[in-house]
């Protein structure tokens, strides 16, 4: 009977002081973009150097790329914080997209609609309606899993196609030119509900906006006695009921704020960025918003920078595709590789591989 | 056949988790035809070591010999090859078989059934067994399924049988039944461990016992040259009083008077029917009843949490006013300015959030406090902090989750924060239930302090021999009514024992 001891095994590590879980994450990225680097040269024979420079000019390479990476950043940036009261309450909206949608839907109409309204009005109407907008369109699978425990999960998703369905009627309703097919942009000429520059810059206003939810939520979060009930009827709604927690009433006001903060990225999108609309204006940050709130442990300060680490990676792999030609899907690899690092780095920050020990396994023969 | 020669022994088992060392240099011997206890408080290690020998868990550094010879183990399945075979304190059956499907399940081979029916018959004849192989585990009261994890490790050949607190769920008859088969077991040469923390099942059951402290090995010795006093002292390192005290209440006024409740479950079982009672200031008003008999509903309809069909729970107000609580919440009833604390059965699913440290835990009974949206930590923060210190609770600090706590240091700080409100009525439901005897005292002690305060505490217990030394008085449920209530100075425990099972103890047949 001869057994061997394993190669190795797991063992759980004491809680890791701040900077050596920095070391090992840092560490991660590291070895990713090395990784990333072989892999380049191997299936596409470039050198790893200039791809990864190439990468860093297309992300921040020139004053424009630069705020259009923040102004990028900022809105996923949104969308993350504004999914993230719902998560930390179990709530699993994965409707985002479609709150977003309807904070654009609601922002373009006061646009077409309300345009000739003076802008101390038009401004205030337009950020009102985008919010109730989304607020609602969360609100709606809350109230119903509230009442009626309906699942929130396939309620939320549904509801991102109806709303893509309304923004395409309307798409067709407000078509200009006729016959296009496409709205356009929505006051060419004299921007009526367009967002103004601030400093030179366009994006400004945005980017500030957003750092403001930032800090708002933050401290509606980690503070305030909404913030805690929420995430006790997340980790446990028999110890909210137990406190005389009135759970129905938490889980719609922390949708619909979580709703609200996704209509408010619609109103940047519409009246900061785009100044049109599309079906697909959200462009999946609904979606994406969900793995960065999940990844940053709803931690805003690290939503922050993982939402730049995106953004700019995204970005760096559009300019080398088109520089290198290459197809785009070379930089989703890139992506997905260093992303997969990251999450796996988490392991080695709970665990330890502890090896074969020579003792024991002299012993064992 | 020699017990000299021990069938296992481990040697300098050490396995930290997270900086904690759960075993700590271990020493351990075991022997055929003898019963070991293995005794320790609560993360004192003894189902960590059991998992080692088990192949659940690897050590960090030790070596285990098995009939001499130096033994890797490193699976479950490892383990069983060997004979060593560990019965759970959670049962892992497949509901939808039987008993003799569950028993069979997992063995490789061909598999025919009516051989290995006639194999477990075989085994259950020579252990005395009593069990229907062809009952589904569905349909099977909590003792039976213990039957069928033990059977299950007997197929497999084990010679070794490790029980982790197998008489946690059982009543008094079925415990009986199960130590008599161990017995019998026993002398066929088995060599049997049973990981327990109840004085009087070691010296009962066992033939020696080994005793763990906080990770390490203490001692061993035969049962029969020691004492439940000189165990107790070894358990926790320092000499220990196994009295619980019972000062006489001091001036007892009426608080809470509960007069034909009725609760019928949400399927629609009549739980509680036309319950009536009152519990008195400065006295420990104590519920007995076997499991399931409306402890729950009760504890649950007067804090607030359970619809009522019909009856009048009224709280009478030391100031002499009287409020109705039925129809109210928990928030409503702390809004009237009436501070009724309740430790629910389920520490960590309804008393406390396990994600969260202890300092947002103590939040939770006192954060709505102040008008502003805003949180106030500091006084939370100040509150776990006293409550550590206070009740000893084991803890590396107050930031951490409650549930990285043990289980007595967790019902401490539920029961900490519970008083620190400074209650009126003090509700607990089975209070000590898995704690080890250290935590089990600090508790009781605990629940005297508020009686002395004046607190009217009822208290849920499943311990009929703690009920009958801590309660003033004992009510006695029995399928939701009451059977009777009785004082509980001169009360005898089979009394008590008759009431639960028949209305007023079978002296008047109202069912």
């Amino acid at each position: 009977m001869q057994h061997k001891e394993p190669l190795f095994h797991i063992v759980r590590r004491p809680l890791l002081p701040w900077y050596r879980a920095a070391l090992i994450r840092l560490l991660s990225i590291v070895i990713s973009l090395i990784i990333c680097g072989l892999l380049t040269t191997m299936l596409t024979g470039l050198d790893p150097v200039k791809v990864y420079k190439t990468i860093i000019v297309g992300a921040v390479g020139t004053k424009r790329k630069v705020w259009t990476t923040l102004q990028n950043t900022a809105m996923l940036l949104c969308a993350s914080l504004a999914v993230t009261p719902a998560f930390m309450m179990k709530f699993w909206n994965v409707g985002a997209e479609g709150q977003i949608l309807m904070g654009c839907l609601a922002t373009a109409a006061c646009m077409l609609k309300l345009g000739n309204l003076p802008p101390t009005i038009l401004y205030p109407v337009m950020a009102v309606t985008s919010i109730a907008a989304g607020a609602v369109w969360a609100a709606i699978p809350a109230i119903f899993k509230s009442r009626w425990k309906t699942n929130e999960t396939l309620s939320t998703l549904m509801l991102n196609y109806i709303a893509t369905q309304l923004v395409a009627y309307y798409v067709v309703l407000w078509e200009n030119p006729k016959g296009s097919g496409a709205v356009g942009v929505i006051n060419a000429d004299n921007h009526e509900g367009w967002f103004p520059s601030l400093l030179g810059q366009k994006y400004l206003l945005n980017i500030l906006i957003v750092i403001a939810v930032c800090i708002f939520l933050t401290i509606y979060l980690r503070t305030t006695k909404h913030g805690y009930e929420l995430s006790v009827v997340g980790e446990s709604e028999r110890t909210a009921r137990y406190l005389g927690i009135k759970v129905p009433s938490v889980i719609i006001r922390t949708a619909a704020l979580s709703g609200a903060l996704c209509g408010l990225a619609g109103l940047l999108l519409v009246a900061g960025t785009n100044h049109t609309i599309t079906t697909t204006l959200a462009g999946g940050r609904g979606f994406t918003a969900v793995m960065v709130s999940w990844m940053s442990k709803f931690n805003t300060a690290a939503m922050l920078l993982t939402s730049f680490l995106l953004v700019f990676l995204e970005r760096g792999a559009g300019e080398i595709a088109t520089v290198f030609e290459l197809n785009t899907s070379f930089s989703d690899i890139l992506t997905g590789i260093i992303l997969f690092f990251i999450i796996g780095s988490e392991f080695f920050i709970s665990y330890r591989i502890v090896p074969r020990t020579k003792h024991s396994s002299k012993e064992a023969k | 056949m020699t017990t000299n020669t021990p069938v296992v022994k481990l040697r300098g088992i050490t396995k930290s988790f997270g900086g904690r060392k759960a075993n700590d240099d271990i020493w351990l011997d075991i022997y055929r035809g003898e019963i070991l206890a293995l005794l320790g408080e609560n993360g004192s290690g003894k189902t960590t070591l059991m998992n080692i020998l088990t192949g659940l868990y690897y050590p960090d550094s030790g070596t285990i010999y098995l009939n001499g010879e130096e033994t890797v183990i490193r699976s479950p399945k490892d383990a069983l090859d060997r004979g060593i075979g560990m019965i759970h304190q959670h049962f892992k059956l497949v509901d939808v078989f039987s008993a003799a499907e569950n028993i069979v399940l997992g063995n490789e081979g061909k598999l025919d059934m009516e051989k290995a029916k006639s194999d477990i018959r075989e085994i259950c004849k020579k252990y005395g067994f009593a069990v229907d192989l062809d009952q589904k585990v569905y349909d099977m009261s909590v003792s039976q399924k213990q039957t069928v994890e033990i059977l299950k490790v007997l197929y497999r050949g084990a010679d070794i049988l490790i029980l982790d607190e197998p008489t946690a769920v059982l009543t008094p008859q079925e415990t009986d039944r199960l130590f008599m088969i161990l017995r019998s077991m026993r002398d066929a040469g088995k060599a049997i461990v049973i990981i327990t923390h109840k004085m009087n099942e070691v010296e009962e059951l066992s033939d020696r016992v080994a005793i763990l402290r906080h990770g390490q090995f203490v001692g061993d010795m035969l049962t029969k040259d020691t004492n439940a006093q000189e165990m107790a002292s070894l358990l926790i390192g320092r000499p220990v009083e196994l009295n619980i005290e019972r000062p006489d209440p001091v001036d007892p006024q009426p608080r809470l008077e509960v007069k034909d409740l009725t609760v019928t479950s949400e399927d629609g079982v009549l739980k509680l029917d036309h319950v009536s009672f009152t519990a008195y200031s400065g006295e420990i008003l104590g519920i007995a009843g076997i499991s399931n008999s409306g402890q729950k509903e009760l504890l649950e309809a007067i804090a607030g949490l359970q619809p009522v069909d019909a009856g009048t729970i009224t709280y009478l107000a030391p100031d002499g006013t009287n409020d109705e609580l039925i129809g109210k919440d928990p928030f409503d009833i702390a809004k009237m300015g009436i501070t009724l604390s309740f430790v629910p059965e389920d520490r960590l699913g309804m008393g406390l959030v396990a994600n969260m440290d202890l300092s947002d835990n103590m939040m939770l009974r006192s954060y709505r406090k102040g008008r502003t949206a805003f949180l106030n930590k500091k006084d939370p923060r100040r509150l776990a902090e006293n409550v550590v210190s206070d009740l000893s609770v084991d803890t590396p600090g107050i930031t951490v989750p409650v549930r990285t706590l043990s289980g007595g240091n967790i019902q401490k700080v539920l029961v900490g924060r519970e008083i620190a409100a400074a209650p009126t009525v003090l509700l607990t439901a089975y209070a000590v239930r898995g704690l080890d005897i250290n935590s089990s005292y600090t508790i009781y002690d605990l629940i005297n302090r508020q009686k002395r305060n004046g607190v009217a505490v009822i208290y849920v217990g499943e311990d009929l021999d703690v009920l009958l030394e801590l309660s003033d008085r004992i009510l006695v449920l029995c399928g939701g009514k009451v059977s009777g209530i009785i004082e509980g100075r001169n009360a005898q425990k089979r009394d008590v024992g008759l009431m639960m099972t028949k209305l007023g103890g079978g002296i008047s047949d109202a069912t």
